[in-house]
């Protein structure tokens, strides 16, 4: 079972509904013991930075999160991917997970349109299983403002917008985020979340 | 770089996807979900929903269409029509939507713009834009399906929409709605130029290379059309190899 943390951000359903059309047993849930007997977790989020960490907070499942993903596979989405870094510096600083290294900061394209939304090309900058069965020419979509700064180690995928956009992330062991939303991407973003949701520990 | 999106539309009434009249004069009825899945197969960037419905039990019906098409189609769902206040755009983000669409409405009452960004985010507020020709390289904006001229400037329009906080807009020229000519090039250029938002061009399409010359005329983001998808003239996956032979980037 996949454990879908619900801790009040936006596009639980329809992370929910792909996880559904591909058959995987899933739940939304914001309890500790499922999340704990989960096979693997997935962690979504729109919103704020600073606004979802403090909800995460006052959920009490900080640490349960931060231990349960070194122990299972775990895919932060959109907002949720960018909680898995050290620091946010969305309208304030912020503690993320600090479950990759770097952080998380405006995007600053004066030329270019922001938020960065619509579909966008994946560039494959380290393989990693996500991205098995994937063709050359992957487009997935994306809506954000903000955007991850991060190791080379630690990048799997980015897209060019103006610069490289980190797409997926991810520790090389259990944890991996993914920028823009698998759920909304199409056959591509089915896959990949068909992908993870074959990772085993 | 981001793709060139190609946005096929589905006119929902009652629950029912509805064309005017058809060559024969037979009225076409289908349902929107399975019409919508099958846009989704030919590779549409996204979907969107105009619910032409009237009456106040039509919109929940509508929201099960919404609800409905979420469980099977995995690309962004926009829905238009009839979106007056903050509770009808949170209840159709919450029946699954990725994106409201408002119109008249917000013409009528700018601050909803405002309202919507405000609470749901810029990316889920899209505001329709019906306009008309009343001299060379100046239009002004319709409402109530293009019935009514407001008689407002279409440029000082779009720039209050995105100074609203509006996180894109969809441009339909009445001049060229129906016509099958073409986009309406000029109106569209003018429209670009003058905000930093994306404009998605509606009206006009009527063949194949319609699509990329208002892409190579044009910084337009996307385009959409309804009838020509809706009768099979084309699918969304011809006008998409359409414009990638022509060395427009598109999914």
């Amino acid at each position: 079972m996949i454990a879908i943390i619900d801790y009040g951000a936006g596009n639980i359903f329809s992370v929910k509904n792909a996880l559904d059309y591909l058959g995987c047993e899933n739940k939304l849930t914001a309890k500790k013991e499922d999340i704990i007997a989960a096979d693997a977790l997935i962690l979504p989020g729109v919103g704020a930075f600073p606004w979802a960490m403090s909800e995460l907070n006052k959920s009490g499942l900080v640490e349960t999160v931060k231990e349960q993903a070194r122990l299972k596979p775990f895919m932060g989405i959109c907002l949720g991917m960018q909680l898995l870094f050290d620091k946010g510096n969305e309208f304030e600083e912020c503690d993320g997970l600090g479950l990759v290294k770097g952080y998380v900061d405006k995007m600053d394209e004066p030329d270019l349109v922001i938020p960065h939304m619509g579909w966008n090309k994946l560039e494959i900058n380290r393989d990693c299983p996500l991205f098995n069965g994937l063709g050359k020419d992957e487009f997935v979509y994306f809506v954000h403002s903000y955007k991850a700064f991060c190791e080379d180690e630690n990048l799997y995928a980015y897209c060019e917008y103006g610069s490289k956009v980190p797409a997926v992330v991810g520790d090389g062991k259990y944890v991996y985020g993914c920028q823009f939303h698998p759920e909304k991407s199409g056959e591509t973003g089915l896959k990949i979340l068909k992908n993870f949701a074959e990772l085993r520990t | 770089m981001l793709a060139k999106r190609i946005i096929p539309c589905l006119d929902v009434r009652d629950g029912k996807v509805v064309k005017g009249v058809n060559f024969e004069g037979i009225k076409e009825v289908g349902d929107p979900v399975e019409c919508a899945y099958e846009y989704n197969l030919q590779g549409a960037d996204e979907i969107v929903f105009y619910d032409i419905t009237a009456s106040h039990e039509g919109r929940g019906v509508m929201l099960d269409v919404v609800r409905n098409t979420a469980k099977k189609v995995f690309v962004p769902l926009t829905v238009g029509g009839g979106i007056a206040t903050v509770d009808d755009i949170r209840d159709t983000l919450r029946a699954g939507a990725d994106k409201v669409s408002v119109n008249s409405q917000a013409v009528k009452n700018p601050q909803l713009i405002k309202d919507g960004a405000d609470i749901f985010g810029s990316q889920c507020i899209c505001v329709g834009v019906d306009a008309k020709a009343v001299a060379p390289n100046k239009w002004t904006v319709y409402i109530n399906g293009g019935r009514i001229d407001m008689k407002l400037d279409l440029i000082d329009w779009v720039k209050k929409i995105e100074q609203l906080g509006a996180g894109e807009i969809c441009l339909n020229s009445i001049d060229t709605d129906g016509v099958r000519g073409g986009f309406d090039l000029p109106m569209l250029k003018a429209v670009v130029d003058a905000v930093n938002i994306p404009v998605i061009a509606s009206g006009g399409a009527g063949k194949l290379g319609d699509f990329a010359e208002a892409f190579q005329k044009t910084d337009c983001s996307a385009a959409l059309a309804a009838s020509l998808f809706h009768f099979k003239e084309l699918t969304v996956g011809q006008v998409k190899d359409d414009c990638r032979s022509k060395g427009i980037i598109v999914r």
